[in-house]
């Protein structure tokens, strides 16, 4: 791949980073304080979605009616519903209810060196062989 | 931006929105992090030969990552507000969450990004519902864990 290429991977990676840190989820204690419901809520992780879909879905219609068809763009075709999905999402939940971190948090902690990411993340990583190894990588 | 208000989290998630969307448009696939993570993984599967632009599996994933961890860094750096950080549970229960998110979020095909935010503003049903599940999910073990730990 170009370099030009990969240092804009790299900008979008920062820029997701950054957006990440700037809105709070990076502290475990905003994102359980979004999740319980019924203790002091706090509506900050709400915010971020709002942003984020609202920016992304009206960017990806920009995208499609302005592309002459040079790019390939995936398609917004649902997978089926089944047990996998349920199951895992269910799962997933488990885990950042126990832990108040998803996936792209508990990386931007690495970028502070903060313990709690530097265990999670490598248990994160077993916890995905884990699902590819017995069920195989997803679609 | 020292000060947190309720526009940190309206400016953190545009910036997450403009960052997904330069990463879809860039790599034709939906930027999850979990998927990106995850397939970091494993063997790189080639792109089919159709797809000319030369984007192979794990450098752009990697590259991508790094930036994600290199501009939270920063941030960490120039704001306060953004480097607050209150740990919330104990090390042991760091592990066994970090267990389980990794294998919910590759049994579902996706995390808070990737179904979250990507697959419910494009409208997918499957994005849509897994999203609903994991936050009520994580809100009934959120609920539980402050009962049994009080």
């Amino acid at each position: 791949m170009k370099t030009g290429k990969l240092l804009l991977f790299f900008v979008a990676g920062g820029l997701f980073g950054s957006g990440l840190a700037v809105s709070g989820m990076t502290d475990p204690a905003r994102v359980l304080g979004f999740l319980d419901v019924f203790g002091a809520w706090d509506p900050a992780l709400l915010f971020v979605m709002a942003g984020a879909v609202a920016v992304y879905g009206l960017g990806m219609l920009a995208v499609r009616r302005f592309d002459s068809g040079s790019l390939k763009l995936p398609t917004a075709a649902s997978s089926p519903i089944d047990r996998r999905l349920v199951i895992g999402a269910a799962i997933f939940g488990l885990g950042w209810g126990l832990g108040g971190f998803c996936p792209g948090p508990a990386l931007a902690n690495l970028g502070a060196l903060r313990v709690e990411a530097l265990l999670f993340v490598p248990a994160m990583a077993i916890g995905m062989r884990l699902a590819q190894r017995f069920f195989g990588a997803d679609s | 931006m020292d000060h947190y208000t309720l526009l940190n989290p309206l400016i953190g998630g545009i910036l997450i929105g403009l960052a997904s969307l330069l990463a879809t448009v860039l790599s034709g696939k939906i930027p999850g992090i979990s998927g990106v993570f995850g397939r970091l993984l494993v063997p790189a599967t080639p792109d089919p030969p159709s797809r000319r632009s030369g984007a192979t599996g794990k450098t752009w994933r990697a590259v991508f990552l790094l930036g994600l961890i290199g501009g939270a860094a920063l941030s960490f750096a120039l704001w306060q507000s953004a480097a607050l950080f209150r740990p919330m549970r104990p090390l042991g229960v760091m592990a066994i969450a970090g267990l389980l998110v990794g294998f919910g979020t590759r049994l579902g095909g996706g995390c808070t990004s990737g179904h979250g935010v990507c697959g419910v503003a494009m409208g997918a049903k499957d994005s849509v519902v897994a999203t609903l599940i994991f936050i009520a999910s994580a809100m009934v073990t959120v609920f539980i864990y402050n009962r049994v730990s009080l």
